[in-house]
């Protein structure tokens, strides 16, 4: 069949990368800076693969995306810094609370078009960002000291469950009614689609993915604050998403590298760093204005490639 | 006495600030039966469609499908329960396959849930097959079957219509309604059309009703005929007897002019 053979080939590729990376890691050639940087691109693929599941996807334009990265973040610290817990369960834990606050905001918001819609996650994200700064607990505004526990290992295995997750549920009736949604929500609705299932849906699959996320990315840094978890990273995931094509899955994993290796790079200037990085997005947009991907994935690509070949030879 | 009917609409009215668009309208239609409901622009014919559909909710009056009451219902409920549509300006899910198109509408008939196909359980697999064969069915039947990849939008215009029709097939319905199909389309597709409406019926053993402006198309197929003007029924018969009915030619043509008058 042809998707298992899509599927082997994704499992295989995905060994040979962590093997690899694995090994450069334990024999000392991967300094942290880089190693760091790769678990940094793992986090972020993740959260542009989440997103893409609800804007790419089921055409929800929500912009909280870091609310929920903020909460597996600051549940999972919780989870491991206050409880002692085990890190794997802190993960989920961030996971399932950002889930559940997804069907909560979910609910209500769904009902809202466009931009309201984006306004009403905005301003979910804000919230949470607020309350956090609000609670001693978790160190106000000052942050939380968070302990390094996330690995290469970790951050690789989440990421390539997300992927095989989201790409399943895409490729799948329930993935089928999500882009009916997105193409035309009436008559979706009208072919016996439950459309606001499917979006609280979406959303809450997105929401676990960016709380997993955001349970690695705490502990990837030594501190946790409020003030990372901003609008400002939500128009960074939001560019992810809009950048790789909106309805790729490929594309907004190839846009989450390579943003994340450019503004990586550019910290060493720090500040022309962001002067770059707008050019980068302004020359995207201008010559490929419906994402680096399009709608097509990169299967397709090498598919129509292939059969090109057939044809010239 | 004929059987109990598929579908009833009561004193069925529904009302927009201070229009009423349609008011006090009853129909009843039976099972197997192919209704023409034909009225001039602004009649209120689509708003009749979206008030069975559960789009619009109807301000007065009732609509019984097989007995039941379904006005309020959302209208994804109303297609579970039986009724399916297409839209007058075509509605096709552009960026989607003509087969997934199809399979869209399969949805509710599916049974695999969100978590077997995240894990892809063997009943995701068993499902998919199953709507992949259904929706494959439906195309051969509508000629579409060599077309399954291609996009919907890149379809001509005619295919686009007759997708449509087939994507309200796969909801299984009972009722079907069809809105303005023959709508931009040639003499020759026209005609192919109403065989293929015929044919449809007969094989799924369907209650079809249609709006259409097609006077040829309605008179032709058509058992019994409807007319609305201005939101309400100014008649109804066969096509004999709309033809000739003074009512109908008046709101078509306008009001006939004495010679007397003028002077």
């Amino acid at each position: 069949m042809k998707l298992s053979k899509r599927f082997w080939g994704f499992i295989i590729a995905a060994l040979v990368i962590y093997a690899v990376v694995q090994v450069l890691i334990t024999t000392g050639t991967l300094n942290p800076f880089y190693s760091n940087t790769l678990i940094f691109i793992c986090i972020n693929i993740m959260l542009a693969v989440s997103l893409h599941l609800v804007i790419g996807i089921t055409g929800q334009f929500s912009i909280g995306h870091a609310g929920f990265l903020a909460l597996g973040a600051y549940l999972s610290a919780i989870v491991t810094m206050k409880l002692h817990l085990p890190f794997i369960l802190a993960l989920i834990v961030g996971g399932i609370v950002a889930a559940f606050a997804g069907l909560i905001v979910g609910i209500p918001t769904l009902r809202l078009r466009g931009d309201y819609l984006a306004i009403a996650t905005l301003g979910f994200a804000e919230i949470i960002r607020i309350i956090f700064l609000n609670i001693e607990y978790v160190g106000g505004a000052a942050g939380m000291q968070v302990k390094h526990m996330t690995t290469w290992t970790y951050a690789f295995i989440s990421l390539v469950i997300t992927i095989i997750i989201i790409s399943n549920f895409t490729n799948s009736r329930h993935g089928r009614a999500c882009i009916a949604i997105r193409e035309d929500e009436i008559a979706a609705d009208a072919m016996g689609i439950n459309t606001t299932y499917y979006k609280v849906l979406a959303f809450v699959i997105g929401a676990f993915f960016a709380g997993i996320a955001g349970g690695l990315y705490a502990h990837n840094f030594y501190i946790i604050q409020p003030q990372n978890f901003g609008f400002l990273k939500s128009f960074d995931i939001l560019i992810f998403v809009v950048l790789g094509g909106l309805g790729s899955l490929s594309g907004s994993v190839i846009s989450a590298i390579l943003l994340t290796l450019v503004s990586t790079f550019l910290q060493e200037y720090p500040e022309t760093r962001m002067i770059l990085y707008s050019v980068v997005l302004i020359l995207v947009m201008l010559y490929r204005p419906q994402g680096l991907m399009g709608t097509k994935e990169i299967t397709d690509v090498v598919a129509n490639l292939r059969s090109k070949r057939r044809e010239a030879s | 006495m004929k059987e109990q009917p598929i579908l009833e609409l009561k004193d069925l009215g529904i009302q927009f600030g201070g229009l009423k668009a349609v008011d006090k309208l009853n129909m009843t239609l039976y099972d197997n039966e192919l209704i023409g409901l034909i009225g001039p622009n602004g009649a209120g014919k689509t708003t009749v469609f979206n008030m069975i559909t559960g789009v619009y909710t109807p301000t007065e009056g009732d609509i019984v499908f097989r007995g039941e009451r379904i006005n309020g219902l959302p209208p994804f409920k109303v297609t579970r329960k039986g009724i399916s549509r297409t839209f007058q300006n075509i509605r096709l899910f552009n960026d989607l396959s003509v087969l997934d198109n199809v399979k869209v509408a399969n949805h509710s008939l599916a049974g695999h849930s969100v978590f077997s196909s995240m894990f892809r359980m063997p009943k995701h697999f068993i499902g998919e097959r199953e709507m992949e064969l259904k929706s494959m069915q439906l195309l051969k039947i509508f000629e579409l079957d060599g077309l399954k990849d291609e996009l919907a939008k890149n379809l001509p215009y005619g295919m686009q219509r007759r997708l449509e029709i087939a994507r309200a097939l796969a909801a299984a319905p009972k009722l079907l309604l069809l809105d303005e199909p023959a709508a931009g389309m040639n003499p020759q597709e026209t005609k192919e059309l109403m065989d293929l409406i015929h044919f449809v019926r007969k094989q799924y053993d369907l209650t079809i009703l249609l709006i259409e402006h097609d006077m040829r198309l309605v008179m032709g197929i058509c058992e019994r005929i409807y007319v609305l003007d201005h939101g309400q029924l100014i008649a109804h018969g066969t096509g004999e007897e709309i033809r000739n009915d003074p009512k109908v030619i008046e709101a078509y043509l306008g009001e006939e002019v004495s010679i007397d008058a003028q002077s």
